[in-house]
């Protein structure tokens, strides 16, 4: 023992090296150990104080009647899916256009932007009846109400991250002769990038909402419209299912948004990569 | 021949009488290929005047005339390097440096059908300054000293007949200031632009110069003007021969008694 004291050289930071609990074995584990854990709690509550079924079933009961209805709600769910996406890319392409504009004129900026708060203001249930008289029970208002609760904060953020650009960074341009069109190209439009993917995760989560309350007010399909038909007919284990499916679904399209923004923005996010690489 | 050509330019912030007259009947002019240093007091308008020759700001009164013409607007013979190197995050050094590339003209057209010269071209430059191997690195990824060397590059890479170097070695330490005044009196031999160097380290002024102007306090005008006659290429012991010694305490004499006379 004495002689391993002496001889065993290796630094201390080695050993903790095959550890699997380390930090970063941890940050991918811990988040499915936290759904675990409130299935878990949630399940041994449910059976403590033996509460109704119609009130809140346990989560063993939730996955039993979303496997049971495992055809309506994957047709179900597909129709809510494409509802969000499409008023999604909506949101993103009028979000986009309509921040460059905003962002990169302080007229436009300060003529537009009361009248935009104000809008935004709207609660966007109280828009879908009005949908249904324009355009009828249905996709078409799920869509424009996903796209409209999903946009704003797409504009904010791509204005505030154009009309944030450092005065030196345009000086750069604008001593070389550029037109404002190639100043927002060149500087604006790559600078306001960060803000960009930052407001697309939450306006994908916003737009999930957007959706599933239409359908839940004025649609025959979607999960909002099988939540509605499961807990008319006191089938509330299913209508859990179908928020659950709904949640699934926004994590993913949450995933796949902070995947393009790690690979398009990287240059923002530097301090944070150098740091785990310098740990890692 | 006169490539700047300055006659009693002011410039006052603001479009009332109360804004700060940070130029006042400014007259200057510099020769085709000359380096000159403008040094001043702080806050005496030195960055002012690179503005108003750069055509960045349109002056309040008086005349400027670049290469023949009364500057309108921003000047695309000019190439610009400021105290912040200023380079753009999500670019590499090489991209950054190609940045003027995609603006001016002619360059601009040519760009996508010569491609690979230009990027020699863009190449060459940053290994004229000591960046060879680094055209791949972001911005982030460099000293200060490398990033600024970067920033010269950019400001040479569309040969630019006029070059506006706005106090570029201001926030670097003594030994990479001195490292790059070689640096720039290299590249400036190699093409011989017209240069206009803004600073307030009179050393760098004597050193690098041909002819030094000394600014008032605000509102900035020219109080005094040395030529230096030491011979090219200078090496950087002669900052400290008494010839140079004696311009620089002359040239700071005449900054005193500007700030005296300010006060």
């Amino acid at each position: 023992m004495a002689t391993t004291g002496i001889l065993d050289d290796t630094p201390p930071v080695r050993r903790r090296k095959p550890f699997l609990l380390r930090r970063k074995t941890l940050r991918h584990i811990l988040p499915w150990v936290v759904i675990l854990g409130i299935f878990l709690i949630w399940e041994a509550v449910v059976r403590a104080f033996e509460i109704e079924q119609f009130v809140l079933p346990a989560p063993s009961a939730i996955f039993a009647s979303g496997w049971q209805w495992r055809e309506p709600i994957l047709v179900n769910a597909w129709q809510t899916f494409m509802t969000t996406a499409i008023g999604f890319l909506l949101a993103v392409a009028v979000g986009l256009l309509a921040g460059i504009a905003v962002g990169s004129s302080t007229l436009v900026y300060d003529s537009f932007y009361p009248a935009l708060i104000g809008f935004n203001s709207i609660p966007k249930v109280a828009v879908v009846p009005i949908l249904v008289i324009w355009f009828g029970v249905g996709t078409i208002p799920a869509i424009i109400t996903a796209f409209l609760i999903a946009f704003f904060p797409i504009l904010v953020n791509v204005a505030v991250g154009i009309a944030t650009v450092e005065p030196e960074l345009q000086d750069v341009l604008r001593a070389l002769g550029a037109s404002r069109w190639q100043v927002i190209r060149k500087v604006g439009l790559p600078r306001s990038m960060p803000y960009f993917f930052a407001s697309l995760k939450i306006a994908i989560t916003f737009a999930f909402v957007g959706t599933i309350v239409a359908e839940t007010v004025a649609a025959n399909k979607g999960i909002g419209n099988l939540m509605l038909v499961a807990s008319s007919r006191f089938e509330v284990p299913l209508a859990f299912a179908g928020l659950l499916v709904t949640s699934v679904m926004g994590i993913g399209m949450y995933l796949v948004c902070a995947a393009i923004e790690r690979r398009m923005t990287g240059w923002a996010t530097r301090g944070a990569d150098a740091m785990l690489r310098g740990q890692g | 021949m006169h490539l700047v050509d300055l006659d009693r330019v002011s410039l006052r912030y603001g479009e009332d009488a109360d804004g700060t007259l940070a130029l006042q009947g400014t007259t200057l002019q510099v020769r085709d290929g000359e380096f000159v240093a403008v040094v001043g007091p702080s806050g005496c308008g030195k960055s002012t005047l690179m503005k108003v020759v750069t055509g960045l700001w349109p002056p309040t009164a008086g005349a400027v005339i670049v290469s023949g013409r009364a500057v309108t607007g921003p000047l695309s013979i000019a190439g610009m390097a400021f105290q912040n190197p200023t380079l753009l995050p999500w670019r590499t050094t090489l991209a950054n440096v190609m940045l003027p590339l995609e603006i001016v003209q002619p360059h601009c057209s040519r760009l996508r059908r010569e491609w690979a010269a230009y990027l020699a071209k863009a190449r060459d430059l940053l290994a004229l300054v000591g960046l060879k191997g680094f055209e791949g690195h972001f911005p982030w990824q460099l000293s200060g000293g490398m990033q600024q060397r970067a920033s010269l590059c950019r400001a040479l890479i569309h040969d630019p007949t006029l070059l506006m170097l706005d106090e570029p070695f201001a926030s670097l330490d003594m030994f990479t200031r001195e490292e790059l005044w070689l640096v720039l009196q290299d590249l400036w031999l190699a093409r011989k632009p017209t240069v206009i160097l803004v600073t307030h380290d009179l050393r760098e002024a004597v050193f690098l110069a041909d002819r030094v102007l000394v600014m008032s306090a605000r509102p900035g005008r020219i109080i005094a003007e040395r030529a230096v006659a030491s011979s090219r290429p200078r090496k950087l012991d002669i900052t400290y021969e008494p010839y140079s010694v004696g311009l620089v305490h002359e040239l700071r004499e005449h900054i005193s008694a500007a700030r005296s006379g300010a006060t």
